[in-house]
């Protein structure tokens, strides 16, 4: 219960000054609008789709999932700001909940997620992409686990590197392998089998593919729910780390 | 932290003096459950700082020397979260929030943003929010650092109010007039260790007497030290590298004509002549051989 309400207290004030600040969904959005716009339209001929919506359906959950794992590794920045102005040690002396600190932050960052997919969404519908929309509540659920669990790390780390110059080339470094690997921009049905042997080993390959699963209207395929419980574990373990550190951390 | 070892009375301002890099944020931070201490005990308003951090948190408030505001927000945004994140409920919140505005004379600025607001005005905020939930013990971390010398003043008044409110404030400062002129009692630290403690006058009993600083040339300085070390008033004398003599004295007042006579007989001419009351400085110099204000 008290947990519930100080995750809730943190999560408005997040909002708060999230909504005070709209510059973020203009950044948020303009990013993917131009991989749709500019990059997509190459899909189909490369993909040897049969019409542009097909091409649509297997490209936008991919830049979803994207997004999902790219707003995630950076929210720490903002963690970082809040570090040096000192919120988090004045949070820290309060009898709030650890847990709650985190998770209010991580559920802002969903949130904000799923708008920006939602908008998204709808964009692609004007390129004919059709989805049931049962579907597409699933695949959002899968974009929130996969955002949890990156904010949630990304908060983690930042704790520990505390700087902005360390946290910058830790993400980028970690975010590329992770995106080339699991087939986001271009499925991987093309690579070679030793490549294919390692992006097995990417947890956001499993979840690319359950999402276009998802979007390709294939509630029963495997891919699914192997996609859906690696990233549910993934982001229990991601935001039980993290939260330890939210305890723990000095300044 | 080596050796520290305190009583804090309560409803008392207890200061923690001493050069940057001598502990005091880390002991500090300590009391407040923010470092876990690897050994030793601690009794905070009642609560045992290794067996209930939790309990602790709930009966102190904490004032970090870097600022605890975020630029976006406004005060009574700030103090209502602060006030909301120990568990008191939204109106309430809200409540006390307005009169701790009121309190610290930030209601004009209430509703604007904290990167709007000067040093002192963002400061007070910052304290307010420290003892949003009324705690029995606040501790500020040099609060007045970076302050100009008329909201320093006001921040001491205010600081006086809390003690009045009957609070007990612990601040940590490395200025010496204000240990002096603020705190009940201080407790001089120096390398995580606490070199003295007591109230600022008793402290500065313990170097008895005075000094008179004689100004001298360098070549004057040896027959001066000469002239002056038979003379029964003197306690103590010491020369100043530069030129010049310290004399230990039980009574500057009447110590200086003397002074300046037995100068005077012996034919040497001096540049200056100082009294020195005894300050905490002194009491430092005394405890670790150097000055706090060279440290």
């Amino acid at each position: 219960m008290k947990f519930a309400r100080d995750t809730w207290l943190i999560f408005q004030r997040q909002i708060q000054l999230l909504l005070r600040n709209p510059v973020w969904v203009f950044v948020g959005v303009f990013q993917p609008v131009m991989y749709l716009l500019l990059f997509a339209p190459l899909l189909k001929p490369a993909l040897n789709a049969p019409t542009q919506a097909a091409a649509y359906k297997i490209f936008v959950p991919g830049l979803l999932v994207l997004l999902a794992i790219f707003g995630g590794l950076f929210q720490g920045f903002g963690l970082i700001a809040e570090l040096r102005a000192g919120v988090i040690e004045r949070s820290r002396v309060t009898p709030i909940s650890r847990l709650a600190l985190l998770l209010g932050r991580s559920l802002r960052d969903v949130v904000s997620l799923v708008v920006q997919a939602v908008i998204i969404t709808l964009l692609a519908l004007l390129f004919d992409l059709r989805v049931f929309i049962g579907d597409l509540l699933l695949a959002y659920l899968m974009l929130a686990l996969i955002a949890l669990m990156t904010s949630a790390v990304s908060y983690g780390v930042a704790l520990k590197v505390k700087s902005e110059d360390a946290l910058a080339p830790l993400m980028n470094t970690v975010a590329q392998p992770v995106l080339l690997l699991s087939g986001i921009l271009l499925p991987l049905t093309f690579a070679p089998g030793w490549l294919q042997g390692i992006a097995d080993w990417n947890p956001f390959s499993w979840a690319v593919d359950g999402t276009r699963a998802l979007f390709a209207g294939d509630l029963g395929s495997d891919k699914v729910w192997q996609g859906l419980s690696i990233t549910a574990v993934l982001a229990a373990l991601g935001v039980f780390w993290a939260a330890r550190q939210f305890a723990r951390s000095v300044r | 932290m080596r050796g520290v070892n305190l009583e804090v009375a309560e409803g008392e301002i207890f200061g923690f003096l001493g050069p940057n890099g001598a502990g005091k944020t880390t002991t500090l931070r300590m009391l407040a459950t923010l470092i876990e201490p690897d050994g030793g005990e601690a009794t905070i308003a009642g609560a045992d700082l290794r067996k209930d951090p939790a309990e602790v948190r709930r009966r102190i408030g904490y004032v970090p020397q870097g600022g605890s505001t975020w630029d976006e927000s406004t005060a009574r945004e700030e103090l209502v979260l602060h006030a909301r994140m120990y568990g008191i409920g939204k109106a309430d919140a809200q409540r006390r929030a307005a009169r701790a505005l009121d309190a610290f004379q930030l209601t004009e600025y209430a509703d604007r943003k904290c990167k709007t607001y000067s040093g002192g005005q963002r400061r007070r905020v910052e304290i307010a929010l420290g003892i949003i939930h009324e705690p029995k013990i606040v501790f500020l971390d040099e609060p007045t650092t970076g302050l100009d010398p008329q909201s320093r003043a006001h921040m001491w008044d205010e600081i006086r109010r809390l003690r009045s409110d009957g609070m007990t404030v612990f601040i940590t400062t490395h200025y010496l007039d204000e240990a002096d002129a603020l705190c009940d009692r201080i407790a001089i630290m120096d390398n995580g260790e606490v070199v003295a403690e007591g109230t600022p006058a008793e402290l500065k009993r313990e170097i008895s007497g005075d000094v008179v600083l004689v100004g001298l040339d360098l070549a004057a300085t040896p027959q001066a030290a000469k002239a002056l070390d038979g003379e029964l008033y003197v306690n103590k004398l010491e020369t100043v590298d530069e030129g010049g003599l310290r004399l230990y004295v039980d009574e500057g007042a009447t110590a200086i004509p003397q002074v300046l006579r037995r100068l005077d007989h012996a034919g040497l001419e001096l540049r200056s002549i100082e009294l020195h009351r005894p300050s905490l400085d002194d009491v430092f110099l005394t405890k670790t051989g150097r000055s706090l204000r060279e440290s």
